[in-house]
């Protein structure tokens, strides 16, 4: 089994770009990768691709050129671009290819994703009704956990205002002005507790990632990036995911909690370790609950460590430091790529004015998507 | 007013002893599942018999739908100016699962985890002929 480095990334800036359509601003996502991995499309062998409203990534070949590669559709709801980066993992992993690609891209329409219910005969009852809207699970969820845990609606308020501050501070991202805690919690309620400035859109972007076999990493890169773990989960019996319409009465703590476990397994490493952190942001709530359940802090901690500034850019444990999803939307085929690609510049010590401080050496990614499913990554230098 | 219906005569039974919900239960695990699915998701099984569920329990989880759902899929009001918020939430039914409704209750000051609550139906819109289309929801005891 061989190890697996990034070489170069490339990403389209997050937003919304009339006239751009997604799969262009995957193609430039590619291009700009390539450039920095200083290879040429016809170099790469494989690419896993990835988009949910932007057209088939495989027929982006026709613009960045016909070479006859395997390239591979990956589908996973918002997990997709972690979907994609996993298998292009695996692909070199297993030794079958040394260079190939993930990519992933989007398009979305404003506005809230479409909800839409478990297929059956009749009437949609469960849209019909007025539930399987994917804000109301979270709001669910989060509010069950400030119940359980004692956090509070100013704690969500935090994590949405670093989002925005770290956004600003990000020439890629979407929502670049800074927004103020009070602003935050007055804004319109769209889904008790939060708020609109809480909750993520769906946007635009795109982002491609380089990938090869660890040992000829140096042939590409100066300072290549390694990945340690990719691993997607998919949910048990018992867990609590968007657009359900019963749970089960035991409890079960979720897909994220199942593959930080196997990614810090494979990893070697512990959550003591990770130096910087980008974890799912769907709203604000959604940060503070993946703290816990990738490991880094017991539940409601969470309270503390942000009145501490714990998870700020110069904190103890980083989070989000790219603004998330908050601050730089989410189109889905792209959002785990995003992620990726932040820690690699913050491990490369590229980041500018978000910079992690320290010298940061080991880095963790989560991505989490409807049904049920997470992804994670464990990057080092 | 027209005459009741159920949005869904799958899912939601009008008897004259008030509204049921109709689910499924596993032959094998005694797993309750709603809607009714084909199989089992705790021991995949694939033997599963109608199963009427129970109409009371506590809320376990729950939020506030602050804003018009889209339309379609949503029946109910769209128009901003008309919408008035609704509640949303899990409520246990002890020894069979966690059910998904709208709740009676939008108040984010009286809505609470733990309080107890019954079966009920509201009305969400009017089809064709004039009937008042009802779906499920709980009220607090």
């Amino acid at each position: 089994m061989t190890d697996v480095a990034i070489v170069g990334i490339g990403m389209h800036e997050f937003g919304r770009h009339e006239g751009v359509s997604g799969m262009e601003q995957g193609a430039i996502a590619v291009r700009r990768a390539c450039s920095d991995a200083g290879v040429a499309w016809n170099d790469i062998e494989f690419a896993y691709g990835g988009s949910y409203a932007a057209g088939s990534p495989d027929t982006m070949v026709s613009m960045l050129g016909l070479t006859g590669l395997q390239f591979i559709n990956v589908a996973n709801g918002c997990a997709t671009g972690g979907s994609a980066l996993s298998s292009a993992y695996n692909a070199i992993k297993s030794g079958a290819y040394e260079l190939g690609m993930a990519i992933g891209f989007d398009k979305h329409p404003r506005g809230a994703f479409s909800p839409s219910g478990p297929a059956g005969e009749g009437r949609d009852w469960y849209g019909g009704s007025g539930m399987a809207l994917t804000t109301q699970f979270f709001g669910m969820k989060i509010n069950h956990y400030m119940e359980t845990h004692g956090i509070t609606n100013r704690s969500l308020a935090k994590v949405a205002a670093k989002a925005f501050r770290n956004g600003s501070k990000n020439p890629m991202a979407w929502r670049r002005k800074p927004l103020s805690e009070d602003e935050i919690l007055q804004a319109q309620m769209l889904s008790y507790p939060l708020t609109q400035y809480m909750f993520c859109n769906p946007g635009e972007g795109g982002v491609a990632l380089v990938m090869c076999k660890a040992d000829v990493a140096h042939k590409y890169s100066k300072n290549p990036i390694f990945l340690r773990a990719s691993v997607v989960r998919s949910r048990r019996f018992g867990s609590f995911e968007v657009t359900a319409p019963s749970l089960a009465i035991e409890h079960n703590g979720g897909p994220t909690i199942d593959a930080s476990k196997a990614a810090f397994e494979l990893a070697g490493v512990g959550p003591a370790d990770i130096d910087v952190a980008q974890l799912q942001d769907t709203e604000s709530g959604a940060e503070v609950m993946h703290m816990a359940e990738n490991g880094f802090c017991e539940h409601g901690e969470q309270e503390a460590m942000l009145a501490n500034g714990d998870t700020e850019i110069d904190g103890r444990l980083p989070v989000n430091t790219d603004g998330g999803c908050l601050a730089n939307g989410e189109p889905i085929g792209a959002s785990g790529l995003r992620q990726v690609y932040e820690n690699v510049l913050q491990l490369r010590g590229d980041a500018g004015e978000r910079q992690v401080p320290n010298d940061p050496k080991v880095a963790y990614t989560h991505v989490y998507g409807a049904p049920g499913i997470s992804g994670v990554t464990i990057l080092t230098r | 007013m027209g005459q009741a219906v159920s949005i869904n005569d799958n899912i939601l039974l009008l008897t004259d002893d008030g509204p049921r919900l109709k689910g499924a239960v596993c032959n094998d695990c005694g797993t309750h599942v709603f809607p009714a699915a084909s199989g089992c998701s705790k021991c995949t099984g694939s033997s599963m018999s109608e199963a009427v569920l129970g109409t009371e329990g506590a809320l376990w989880a729950w939020t506030v739908q602050g804003f018009p759902p889209k339309a379609p899929p949503y029946l109910g009001e769209t128009d901003p100016a008309k919408f008035q918020p609704y509640g949303v939430g899990y409520v246990t039914l002890e020894g069979e699962l966690k059910v998904e409704a709208r709740l009676t209750e939008a108040d984010s000051k009286v809505l609470k985890s733990g309080m107890a609550m019954r079966l009920t139906t509201v009305p969400i819109a009017q089809d064709e002929d004039g009937n008042d289309i009802h779906t499920f929801a709980f009220e607090p005891v």
